[in-house]
């Protein structure tokens, strides 16, 4: 494996962490506010839908984002309505969330576009397109960092450069603010917030729209970036993945990034390599595949370090009467 | 007191959710430009209308009958198993075992093993969730959800790496010998003089599932551990003072749920496929949830429902054949089921509670 190799798969890791990175960062809002969210898998795919078919019908790949933002935020709300409004089971509203978007992308997909459930091929302008960095051409030649400057960082989409900017400003969000600080405790204890004169309902609603607003961004990204149009179940298990990612990092935005990093990694090896040889032992492409998710179950079992979710997490508030 | 009478609560409520959710699905077939109520014509017919129709519900209602009860029980406890995908995916790998490496001399005593080995592997496939539940604090949830992906990627690897018949291209086991064919509801019919359709699918574990009906009811409402799950998934402090272990309970019920999904297998692998494939739940796991919670986790209540998703996967089917709607719209009226009954429950019951009310004060 040479330089240039491994240059090109960390650069194939960048390109599929950014969902990930995003929908973990949603996850990450949601759950810090007590509220837990198996729908990012939903909503992801909602937005990649709508992102794609409005792009495919304006010719605009912004529009197609503003469209996709807005299908993820109508099922954060509909999240939000069942499980903060009407105090209904967190975990059950997901699981609908799923195969609502699931079912509804391909309908309307179908009736839409008359595709066999997909949207017609994007092209030009309603993908994003590639950002060239500064003297990226110039410092191509200088060994060993022009490599890493114009091929590794330079030439993605605006969208991988959102989510690598979403982290610290996350980061930023929830430690130093006072809407950070709310919404952390409303996660851990509601009655104390609730005391102190803040609403605990509107805390949890914001915390779920700003996870409505980065699903859609990771489902935008899918759709309109990484690949050119929609097709079914094209989320492929990612907002699991990123739930993975999230337990993974203990539910701390650099953390998340780092553990999404990884799977990103594992998803570009096991795309390029099919079986691994190492001496005499092959590493089946299937346990690739499944490591994202037995590396979780490992952490979740506290046998590295214990991951301890946020206190209030899934259980509606009441007020005591 | 309870505001409400029993029936509203164990009836009402539930018809009211699906009578949204056929409200919502029928505003969806609208949209896209299709007659509602033709549509329904059609299910009903291609479901219910002919015994070959009737064939493939009950085949799919099998399907369901086992997860939703797999996932009831679990409910009692108040653990949510959403692992029944997995589960129902190595219990297919435990009939497949049995089946195909064990030369049987009769398919009665081949079904016998296999409903045993497919009960075992499911129920293995739970424990451990079960385990980092009970003993490591790991929610449950999350671990069943993982192990669905991993139960499919391990599949994938026996299959293509182990199972598959050499020179085969296809990831999918040996087919199962002839003579270890389940009988269908034709034949078992026909000596009592009933015809029924020969292609359907539909066999003797559809008896299978019923007796496990029957089995789950004994065992939740007449039996001390029964009791004891009930106990723990109403109060878990309540039933420590009583002396119940929550970790026993935990433990048991998810073998249990994890045995009843693995059981599937010999419906949708023995009795359709005769092979293992790939996917070959096909969503079966998740559908168990919908049933569950449509029939209020009574073994009665998901005998119901199943059979009505039964109706709706062969009706789906139907329309998918002869008309514009895709096949995807059973997903959606799935999901809008979930949602009314479990996640929005409280706002069909909160308008209805005070309806109560009012009438009560109205009469005292």
């Amino acid at each position: 494996m040479d330089f240039l190799t491994i240059i090109q798969v960390l650069d194939s890791t960048i390109r599929l962490a950014t969902p990930l990175l995003l929908a973990c960062l949603a996850g990450l809002f949601s759950e810090r506010a007590g509220i837990f969210d198996i729908g990012l898998e939903g909503k992801m795919l909602a937005a990649a839908f709508f992102s794609a078919a409005f792009a495919a019908t304006t010719g605009s790949a912004w529009l197609g984002l503003f469209a996709g933002v807005c299908a993820s935020m109508m099922l954060s709300g509909l999240h939000g309505l069942a499980s903060i409004t009407f105090r209904g089971n967190q975990l059950i509203s997901g699981v609908a969330i799923n195969f609502l978007a699931s079912g509804m992308t391909v309908l309307i997909a179908q009736s839409w576009f008359r595709q066999g459930g997909r949207t017609p091929s994007l092209t030009g302008d309603a993908r994003f397109t590639s950002i060239e960095l500064p003297f990226a051409d110039t410092l191509q030649d200088v060994p060993f960092l022009g490599p890493i400057y114009s091929e590794l960082l330079s030439g993605h989409s605006v969208l991988v450069y959102l989510a690598f900017l979403a982290v610290p400003a996350s980061y930023w969000l929830l430690y130093s603010t006072r809407f950070g600080l709310r919404l952390r405790a409303v996660g851990e204890n509601p009655a104390a917030v609730d005391t102190a004169g803040i609403s605990v309902i509107g805390m949890r609603f914001a915390a779920v729209a700003i996870c409505g607003i980065l699903c859609g961004i990771a489902g935008a990204y899918l759709s309109t970036s990484l690949q050119a149009g929609f097709v079914k179940e094209m989320t492929a298990g990612r907002g699991f993945i990123a739930l993975a990612a999230l337990i993974f990092a203990k539910w701390r935005p650099w953390y998340a990034m780092m553990s999404c990093l990884l799977f990103g990694f594992l998803q570009a090896v096991s795309l390029r390599y099919q079986n691994i040889q190492i001496g005499d032992f092959t590493i089946p492409v299937q346990l690739m595949d499944a490591l994202p998710y037995i590396l979780t179950v490992v952490i979740l079992a506290g046998f590295v370090g214990k991951a301890i979710p946020p206190r209030a997490g899934g259980e509606p508030y009441v007020k005591e009467r | 007191m309870d505001v409400m009478p029993k029936w509203a609560d164990v009836i009402l409520i539930p018809l009211i959710s699906l009578l949204l959710a056929a409200i919502i699905s029928a505003l969806v077939i609208l949209a896209i430009g299709e007659d509602p109520i033709a549509a329904v014509k059609m299910m009903v017919a291609g479901s219910l209308g002919s015994t070959y129709g009737w064939g493939y519900t009950l085949y799919y209602a099998t399907n369901f009958m086992f997860t939703g009860l797999a996932v009831s029980v679990a409910f009692h406890a108040r653990l949510f198993n959403i692992g029944g995908e997995g589960q129902a995916t190595l219990g297919g790998l435990g009939v497949a075992i049995v089946v195909l490496y064990i030369p049987w001399p009769h398919w009665s005593l081949a079904l016998v093993f296999a409903t045993l080995a497919a009960a075992a592997f499911g129920a293995a496939w739970a424990a451990v969730p079960a385990y980092l539940q009970a003993k490591r604090g790991s929610h449950i949830v999350i671990t069943t959800i993982m192990f669905n992906f991993i139960a499919a990627a391990f599949l994938n690897y026996v299959l293509v790496n182990l199972m598959r018949p050499k020179g085969s291209m296809d990831p999918a086991s040996a087919k199962f010998p002839k003579d270890m064919r389940l009988p269908t509801l034709h034949e078992i019919l026909e000596p009592i003089g009933i015809s029924f359709s020969r292609a359907a699918p539909a066999n003797i574990s559809f008896l299978v599932a019923i007796a496990a009906c029957f089995l789950v009811w004994f065992l939740i409402w007449r039996t001390r551990l029964g009791f004891a799950i009930r106990a723990y998934g109403h109060s878990e402090t309540g039933a420590l003072y009583a002396g119940i272990s929550p970790v026993r309970i935990t433990m048991i019920a998810m073998i249990i749920s994890g045995a009843l999904a693995g059981m599937m297998a010999i419906n949708n692998v023995m009795g359709e496929a005769e092979r293992l494939v790939l996917n070959a739940a096909e969503g079966a796991g998740f559908i168990g949830i919908a049933v569950a919670l449509m029939g209020r986790n009574h073994p009665f209540g998901v005998f119901l429902a199943a059979i009505l998703f039964g109706f709706l996967y062969q009706g789906g089917a139907e329309l998918a054949l002869w008309t514009k709607i895709p096949r995807d719209l059973i997903t959606v009226i799935q999901a809008l089921v979930i949602l009314f009954t479990g996640a929005l429950d409280n706002m069909v019951r909160m308008p209805l509670e005070r309806i109560f009310l009012w009438m009560r004060r109205r009469a005292s």
